[in-house]
């Protein structure tokens, strides 16, 4: 066990140490101080509101990265997440501003028709694939660029939008429907739906660990032809892991709905969804993984404001987190490596260069 | 040719060693090989006869050891410096592509050699003359029987340019004719300079072939005998280090009680040829083990892959114990007492990148003791296998190692206990002991007539007529998807039913 978990916390810091170093040479070549910058970016944490921003943000992360591992498991790249949260939070967001519904309810229905909607969004790609073998990572790459347009239609004010000033919105959500938060005075308010995306995580871990359903997953994606001598039905687990994968992507949205925004906008955030990718590669699929992957790219991106102080371009932040996902490819790699050599070592070590003559009895 | 010095040898391996996590595969092997003979290689499954040829032919790198080509030290890191000194290596399942042609899939990945044209065209002509094999060159690969695949495997590497080839267990698939024919090609290519490296573990054939045998033992080389002299058991007794069981004498357990009854099974072609299958009918009662004999491909795997529900039938019924369950999906008919020993187990039994006992969950996931309320017991799990390890003697430093680290015949042991747990009623097995050694099939053999006399009902395809004959009590000859008749496996011999097998008639 522990050598296990010895590599698994040492890749990854190995690779932030790398994507750190590098970055710090980029600073220096362009002339600027890495010590002042990476000083002001972790100063920048007990300042104002940007400890608070940066949970808040990873939480919004780690469900993206939930819903994007939970196609990795199977083999399968939903690259849709990102169609899937803006159609869900779109349509989540014109339901709950037009219903109205008494506080409690009126959450856990906006909740509910988000993951459905983000589930129905890829129900198309999910049936292509498992009926027609279509590539699921082509269909929802198009079904991204189809979103786009239902949104602007859903939102238009000859639909169910209003226009606001010279922004487009839905209908504001009453107070009812919100997810209370934690105010914490001047530092901010902390989304209440961080405990929906720490739940999801813990919900990920048993379902894929500990149940049979888990395990099908898993197999079908490891070998489709084992999985299905063994009685898995390939066709319905495809299914099943993409809604899934679609219904929490479903919920992405809903920490800024929920707790920020109350509308859905013209303006409202997008690019959740390929972030989700990188911290699902970054975790490796693995909710605490996904979960520290997560606060590291939400500090790096909240920080990264700071440098304009300092006079450091912040697009410094988009190299690093560049370097980041590509060395921690690459320290999985080496670490996986020198473990295999030390373990042969061990192996060497613990026997003889002779085998031990064959033993006797039955 | 002027010959260097010490080129006695085609290829000398010293001091070979290679240690995995857990295991030391090679210890310490030498093995010399002659230009111009056939080196059989013996050992008990997990011995490191694989891996030694996996060093051979560059696909693992050796972790102490040299290799000598001709007198001279070379160094391989992949294949492709292998086979640029001439060796070459035919593994046991075919890497063919099965869409391509014959000649397509010779010249995929060796374009540069002698172009796609004219000269590629004469040359596999040639080579085609030389290995025996007479599909013409336009035929495509899914329409030749295993034998002319094998005899394509080895066209491909001598295409390359072998001298010297690798085969890894080629007869296992084979039946006695054609494993003469394989010989009879092999013998007139020896005299033509080339030289073979053979892995078998039917002592009967590597006795029949080889000039020199070597036997390897925990991964160590403990000597080399003398293929005219030496006899079975003194061969066993290398490999093993003692004494082999002898195997028992049975009587019939059959009963009365039906267990699968198969009714008027045919299955179309997807591709719209002859029907794979057509008006099978069998019956096979509780006790008894039911022979399927055929060449390979004649519809064994679409008869067992029917039962098993991963293929429909276009007609006909499927029954178990009298209820039909020829709708029934897989899992149902597994949790109806079914266990399943597939023909391909890299493909269809086990999760290579999963620990042994995460495929012990395999096919169980739904049911006591492992699954509950759709939850997976690994406690449960883990105890079992370690059972498994433990009465099937698979050799493995612990449960925790993945199933594709494990060599090929242990593989198939942790199969085969796993598809006897859970008291099953019916077994549906396909080669059960394909790949597995002397020892470990007398193992076998027992534990099947064990769970036979307890009542369970055997539906066997085999390719080993020693086994088929030896273990049967009805055997059945399966010809282009139709069974065209019955022997008596009390006296049958492996030769008549291998002529009635072929459809010659007996
Ligand atoms: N990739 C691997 N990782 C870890 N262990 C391995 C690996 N490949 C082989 N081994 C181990 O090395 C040993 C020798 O395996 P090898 O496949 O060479 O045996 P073999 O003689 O070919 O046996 P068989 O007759 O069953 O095919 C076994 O104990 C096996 O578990
Ligand atoms: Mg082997």
């Amino acid at each position: 066990m522990s050598p296990k978990i010895r590599s698994a916390v040492l890749a990854p810091v190995l690779a932030v140490a790398v994507a750190a170093l590098l970055c710090g040479l980029a600073l220096l070549i362009s002339g600027d101080s890495p010590l002042q910058a990476f000083g002001v970016m972790i100063s920048q944490l007990g300042s104002g509101t940007v400890a608070v921003d940066t949970v808040n943000s990873a939480a919004v992360y780690y469900i993206a990265a939930l819903a994007v591992a939970i196609g990795f498991q199977m083999k399968l790249f939903n690259i849709g997440v990102e169609g899937q949260f803006r159609v869900a939070a779109a349509v989540a967001a014109v339901v709950g501003g037009t219903l109205p519904l008494p506080p409690v309810l009126h959450t856990l229905v906006i909740i509910a028709v988000a993951a459905l909607s983000g589930a129905a969004w890829v129900a198309i790609p999910a049936l292509l694939k498992a009926y027609r073998g279509v590539s699921e990572v082509i269909s929802t790459i198009m079904l991204n660029a189809v979103a786009t347009g239902l949104i602007a239609y859903l939102i238009s004010p000859d639909t169910f939008g209003q226009l606001v000033g010279n922004n487009i919105t839905t209908p504001p959500i009453e107070p009812s429907g919100w997810f209370p938060g934690l105010a914490l005075g001047e530092s901010g308010t902390l989304f209440g739906m961080i405990l929906v995306a720490a739940v999801l995580g813990v919900g990920y871990w048993f379902l894929l660990g500990r149940t049979r359903f888990g395990f099908e997953l898993r197999a079908s994606g490891q070998s489709p032809t084992a999985a299905a001598a063994g009685g898995v039905n390939a066709r319905r687990m495809v299914l099943i892991a993409l809604l899934t994968s679609g219904a929490v992507a479903g919920l992405v949205g809903l920490p800024e709905l929920l707790g920020r925004d109350h509308a859905y906008t013209l303006t409202s955030p997008s690019g959740y969804g390929f972030t989700g990718i990188a911290i699902a590669l970054l975790g490796r699929n693995h909710p605490v993984g996904i979960a520290l992957g997560a606060l590291l790219w939400a500090f790096l991106d909240k920080s990264a404001v700071a440098l304009d102080v300092v006079g450091t371009p912040r697009e410094i932040v988009l190299i690093m987190q560049g370097l980041i996902v590509l060395s921690v490819v690459v320290a999985y790699e080496v670490v996986r490596r020198v473990d295999l050599r030390a373990e042969q070592r061990r192996v060497a070590a613990a026997t003889p260069t002779r085998p031990r003559p064959a033993e006797v009895g039955t | 040719m002027s010959t260097a010095a010490g080129s006695e040898y085609a290829v000398e391996l010293r001091g070979i060693t290679k240690r995995f996590p857990g295991v030391v595969a090679n210890s310490d092997i030498d093995l010399a090989v002659r230009r111009g003979e056939v080196h059989a290689l013996c050992g008990e499954n997990g011995a490191g006869k694989s891996t030694l040829m996996k060093i051979l032919y560059g696909m693992q790198g050796a972790d102490e050891g040299t290799i000598s080509v001709d007198g001279t030290e070379v160094v391989f890191r992949t294949p492709g410096d292998a086979i640029a000194a001439g060796i070459g290596m035919v593994h046991q399942h075919f890497m063919l592509a099965d869409n391509l042609t014959v000649a397509e899939n010779v010249l995929l990945g060796a374009e540069r050699l002698h172009g796609i044209g004219r000269r590629a065209r004469d040359r596999i002509a040639e080579l085609a003359a030389t290995v025996g094999l007479v599909a013409s060159p336009s035929e495509r690969v899914e329409r030749l029987g295993v034998a002319d695949r094998q005899r394509l495997e080895i066209l491909k590497v001598l295409y390359r340019g072998a001298r010297t080839v690798i085969l890894d267990e080629p007869t296992a698939v084979l039946v006695p004719q054609e494993v003469d024919e394989l010989f009879a090609t092999l013998a007139a290519m020896r005299a033509q300079g080339y030289t073979f490296l053979f892995i078998s573990h039917k002592l009967d054939e590597v006795r029949a072939i080889a000039d020199t045998i070597t036997v390897i033992r925990r991964g160590t080389s403990v000597g080399t005998a003398d293929p005219a002299t030496v006899t079975n058991r003194e061969l066993a007794e290398m490999m093993v280090g003692s004494e082999l069981p002898t195997p028992q004498t049975r009587d019939s357990t059959v009963t009365d009680r039906e267990v699968l009854r198969v009714a008027g099974l045919g299955l179309a072609d997807p591709a719209g040829g002859r029907d794979l299958l057509d008006g099978i009918d069998l019956v096979v009662h509780a006790g008894e083990v039911l022979g399927i004999a055929g060449v390979e491909g004649n519809g064994q795997t679409e008869l067992v892959e029917s039962v098993m529900g991963m293929r429909r039938g276009t007609r006909g019924r499927v029954l178990l114990a009298g209820t039909d369950v020829s709708g029934a999906t897989t899992m149902a008919r597994r949790e109806a007492g079914i266990g399943y020993i597939p023909e391909d187990r890299s493909r269809h039994a086990l999760l290579p990148e999963q620990p042994l006992w995460a495929n012990r969950v395999l096919g169980f996931q739904s049911r006591a003791p492992i699954g509950r309320r759709g939850l997976i017991d690994r406690a449960a799990a883990r105890s079992d296998t370690e059972r498994i390890v433990a009465d099937f003697d698979v050799r493995t430093p612990g449960i925790d190692v993945t199933a594709g680290a494990l060599s090929g015949g242990n593989q198939q042991k942790l199969v085969v206990g796993r598809e006897l747990s859970g008291d099953p009623v019916l077994l549906v097995a396909a080669h059960p002991t394909r790949g597995v050694d002397v020892g470990a099939q007398a193992g076998i053999w027992s534990e099947l007539r064990r769970a036979r006399a307890a009542g369970l009902a055997v539906l066997l395809v085999s390719a080993d007529l020693d086994e088929l004959i030896g273990l049967s009590d009805t055997l059945a000859v399966i010809l282009d998807g139709r069974l065209v008749g019955t022997a008596d496996p009390a006296t049958v011999t492996p030769e008549q039913l291998g002529t009635a097998m072929t459809g010659a008639t007996a």
